[in-house]
């Protein structure tokens, strides 16, 4: 019998009513190195979460070296030996590489006295155990991420760690720091340490993984052995479910270029991105997350704008720096992140409601409250915002009443370009459709949408063309007829620095 | 599907519900009580000169607290009110002592306007230097103070060299109760409706409560930061002259420290360190809380050496229920 390390049974996890997790099975072996692969949203976060003892499953065992085992919290399972490095590192920035790796744990002189001798011996000791050159004094400010990565794994393996979690982890190196990383990760591998490993990229897990689970929607699919597998195989396997006709799309009759977008690039961020939006058409523009697409819908609106290139509406070139000067041009923008800038949630749902275009409520400065309250009140209607009152404060709605009250807010500046970024993102299924049904009846009046979505079978039912960003860069374009998930997911994921599908 | 407003959930409010609604109540419930006790040992307190007395004290208070409960509705602070107080009011004060025909409109005009550019430093250090509000402001109440010591080069303006007609600002009865409780009302009516029902005043709560949602919906939180500054040395200008004529001299320690007493005041009311919360009627009440007090401690002979401390407590209390209330709302 193959030896195991780790052993997850039946794993079920819910948030507020939303299973994540149905009975997912995984298993680990020491000396390998284990692909968890998904779409957004497939349960891979939460999975590991449930594994460093940040989440409770609600339901399911947890075996180590065959044991069950409970963990209460992180450092629960990081003194059982499991370690866990996420693409958002977390160094201090101030101290040196030595300590760093020490911190919270620095060897002490008769308990007293951190021994600072001995701390950087030991740290040298590990740096050479892991076969990389780091200089010990060196800040962590000034490294490189791929070397800020090595300093966290040096850190876990100070800790002893058996099981090694690596989230996204090559998502921002170049190829060199890559093949470095690969390398020390084999290494490990063959001191038989076990490694999960999270990556969109398909190619890169057939460098490195032995085997690979694949989960889709929360529930498990598949586990196999590299070797034996292919790419579009795995593709399969993640996507693997057909849209059935749920999405209220119409077909609106096409306008004129609203928005025509050319070759923005902002440093860093996302490079020569050219894209035209007509009136009456939904753009989807998918990509995994990092992708960038968040970016340019914030540098269209003003929030940074970008370095260089060409924005025009309405065929006139325009500047935009501010999302006032946006929202004067006809712009409106529902951001990916409601409560953090979507709504004022210590504002009630009227205010919330007039705040873009508040001087159409007021005469002068001074605010007519009739007005604004009618408004209001007919704009929440409209929209079925279920409150107890529009005095009723923001932050007591539920998710999905409080997208309501954003598309309220930002229909009441009457814009011709709309931009939804994930515009249903955690909220419930009835409150989706309703949004989607909306999106078509926009598009049908005559307004240019751009919608940003990670969900796959929504950029396919809403679309009428879809772009699909990768890196910051624009990887492919689609008709509505022409797209089908595998050649989305394949243009997400395609390696842009070699330009190969593997 | 439609905008309900069901009984069940009407009843479910709470107590705590309540308070942290409805924060003025509480302060109105700690004054009577208070009022209650005080009253027992020291029946005068129950005389409308004393509540005269005790108004007149608390006026140019409450209206410089209105300039800082604004700055702190946008998650400032303005420390440097007292010298700004100090600066002006010195400067006002030579100005009557060497033309004492002036009218007390324009000596009025002239404080608001020296407040403003005062106030209008801070804007600029804070908008277009970046500097945090408590830093800058901190420098500033420095810099202000050092001013008065330069301008004056460290002499008093007595009480003598004061024209009559400046004094009457505060102290004549045009309209039956004294003039400076009047302008303070009159200014707490004003700076009431200015954040009730002005776009300016919506966009400062909305930048308060979450600058950058404000930002997304085309509010320029700039521009209201470098605002707010401006106010609250407006207000301050204003307090400076009234206190000139209230207390009848400028001195080069003028003011100095009442920065705390208007954060306490503001804080006590309800407002919001963190920005986006506070009402009017709460700074207002506040500081006829710290007026009383002030006044019982008095009338109850307890050394005015307490006065201190019993401020200090009163804010903790008011942070700390703030805290208790915040928490017992989001629990439920």
């Amino acid at each position: 019998m193959i030896k195991t390390i780790l052993r997850l049974e039946d794993i079920s996890k819910r948030f507020s009513g939303v299973e994540v997790l149905h009975d997912v099975c995984f298993d680990l072996r020491p000396g390998e190195v284990h692909a968890l692969l998904g779409e957004n949203g497939a349960g891979k976060s939460t999975l590991v979460k449930v594994i460093t003892g940040y989440h409770q499953p609600d339901h399911g065992k947890i075996y180590l070296d065959g044991e069950l085992v409970e963990f209460i919290d992180t450092r629960d399972s990081r003194q059982a030996g499991i370690a866990a490095i996420y693409q958002e590192l977390s160094l201090f920035p101030d101290l040196d590489v030595a300590e760093n790796i020490f911190v919270g744990r620095h060897p002490l002189n008769y308990g007293m006295k951190v021994d600072w001798r001995k701390l950087y011996i030991e740290a040298q000791e590990l740096l050479d155990s892991l076969g990389v050159k780091i200089d010990l004094k060196q800040k962590a400010r000034h490294l490189s991420i791929a070397q800020q990565q090595i300093v966290e794994i040096a850190r876990a393996f100070s800790i002893n760690a058996r099981i090694l979690i690596m989230d996204e982890p090559t998502s921002s190196l170049t190829l060199n720091e890559v093949a470095e990383l690969f390398s020390l990760v084999r290494n490990l591998r063959e001191s038989g340490t076990a490694i999960i490993f999270i990556s969109h990229r398909l190619e890169e897990l057939f460098e490195i993984a032995d085997r690979v689970t694949v989960l889709r929607d929360g529930y498990y699919i598949d586990t196999c052995n590299m070797q034996e597998t292919s790419r579009d195989d795995l593709l399969r396997k993640m996507v693997g479910r057909t849209i059935s006709d749920q999405y209220p799309k119409v077909e609106a009759k096409k306008g004129d270029v609203f928005l025509q977008v050319e070759h923005l690039t902002s440093d860093g961020l996302f490079t020569d991105i050219s894209f035209e939006l007509r009136a009456g058409e939904i753009l989807g523009m998918a990509g995994l997350v990092g992708a960038g697409r968040t970016n340019v819908a914030e540098s269209i609106f003003g929030i940074r704008p970008a370095g260089s290139g060409k924005i025009s509406i309405e065929g006139k070139e325009v500047t935009i720096s501010s999302p006032h000067q946006a929202i004067n041009l006809g712009l409106a923008y529902v951001p990916e992140d409601r409560q953090q800038h979507g709504l004022i949630p210590k504002m009630q749902i009227t205010p919330n409601i007039s705040l873009p275009k508040l001087e159409e409520f007021a005469k002068y400065n001074w605010i007519l409250n009739k007005k604004e309250r009618k408004f209001a009140y007919s704009a929440a209607l409209q929209m079925e915002v279920r409150a107890r009152s529009i005095w009723q404060l923001a932050r007591e709605l539920s998710g999905g009443n409080q997208q309501k009250v954003v598309l309220a807010k930002w229909l009441s500046t009457h814009p011709r370009i709309l931009i939804l970024d994930e515009p249903t993102r955690g909220i419930d299924v009835g409150t989706k459709a309703a949004v989607h049904k909306l999106m078509s009846d926009l598009a049908a009046e005559g307004l240019a949408i751009l919608m940003i979505s990670s969900e796959l079978p929504e950029i396919l039912g809403m679309s009428d063309r879809i772009i699909v960003m990768r890196e910051g860069h624009v990887t492919a374009h689609f008709s509505r007829t022409e797209a089908t998930q595998e050649k989305i997911i394949a243009a997400a994921t395609q390696n842009v620095r070699t330009g190969t599908l593997q | 599907m439609t905008i309900q407003v069901s009984k069940g959930t009407t009843a479910r409010l709470n107590i705590w519900d309540l308070l942290s609604r409805f924060r003025e109540v509480g302060i109105i419930v700690f004054i009577l009580i208070l009022g209650a006790v005080v009253t027992l040992r020291a029946p005068s307190f129950l005389s409308v000169n004393n509540f005269r007395d005790i108004l007149m004290n608390i006026s140019i208070l409450a209206i410089v607290a209105l300039g800082q409960t604004i700055v702190i509705l946008t998650k400032g602070i303005d420390l440097s009110v007292s010298s700004m107080i100090g600066l002006v009011a010195m400067m006002v004060a030579f100005v009557m002592k060497q033309y004492p025909e002036t009218p007390v409109f324009l000596i009025v005009l002239l404080g608001m306007a020296l407040g403003t550019i005062a106030g209008s430093f801070n804007s600029i250090i804070i908008t277009f230097g970046k500097v945090p509000p408590i830093i800058a402001t901190l420098g500033t109440l420095s810099v202000y103070r050092g001013l008065v010591f330069f301008y004056s080069q460290g002499t008093w303006i007595n009480s003598y060299e004061l024209p009559r007609s400046i004094k009457m600002l505060s102290k004549g009865q045009l309209l039956g109760p004294p003039n400076l409780i009047l302008i303070a009302l009159f200014i707490a009516i004003i700076v009431y409706l200015f954040l009730k029902f002005t776009r300016t005043g919506r966009n400062i709560y909305a930048v308060g409560s979450n600058v950058e949602a404000a930002e997304y919906a085309g509010i320029r939180p700039q521009r209201i930061k470098f605002l707010v500054y401006l106010i609250s040395g407006l207000l301050s200008g204003i307090g400076a002259v009234l206190w000139v004529s209230r207390f009848e001299s400028a001195q080069t320690n003028t003011a100095l420290g009442f920065e705390l007493q208007t954060v306490t005041a503001a804080v006590i009311g309800g407002v919001s360190i963190s920005g986006g919360v506070g009402t009017v009627t709460g700074v207002v009440l506040g500081a006829i809380l710290l007026g009383i007090i002030q006044n019982a401690l008095t009338l109850v002979r307890i050394s005015p050496f307490w006065q201190l401390a019993a401020q200090g407590l009163l804010i903790l209390v008011a942070v700390v229920l703030d805290k208790v209330i915040y928490t017992r709302v989001a629990r439920n």
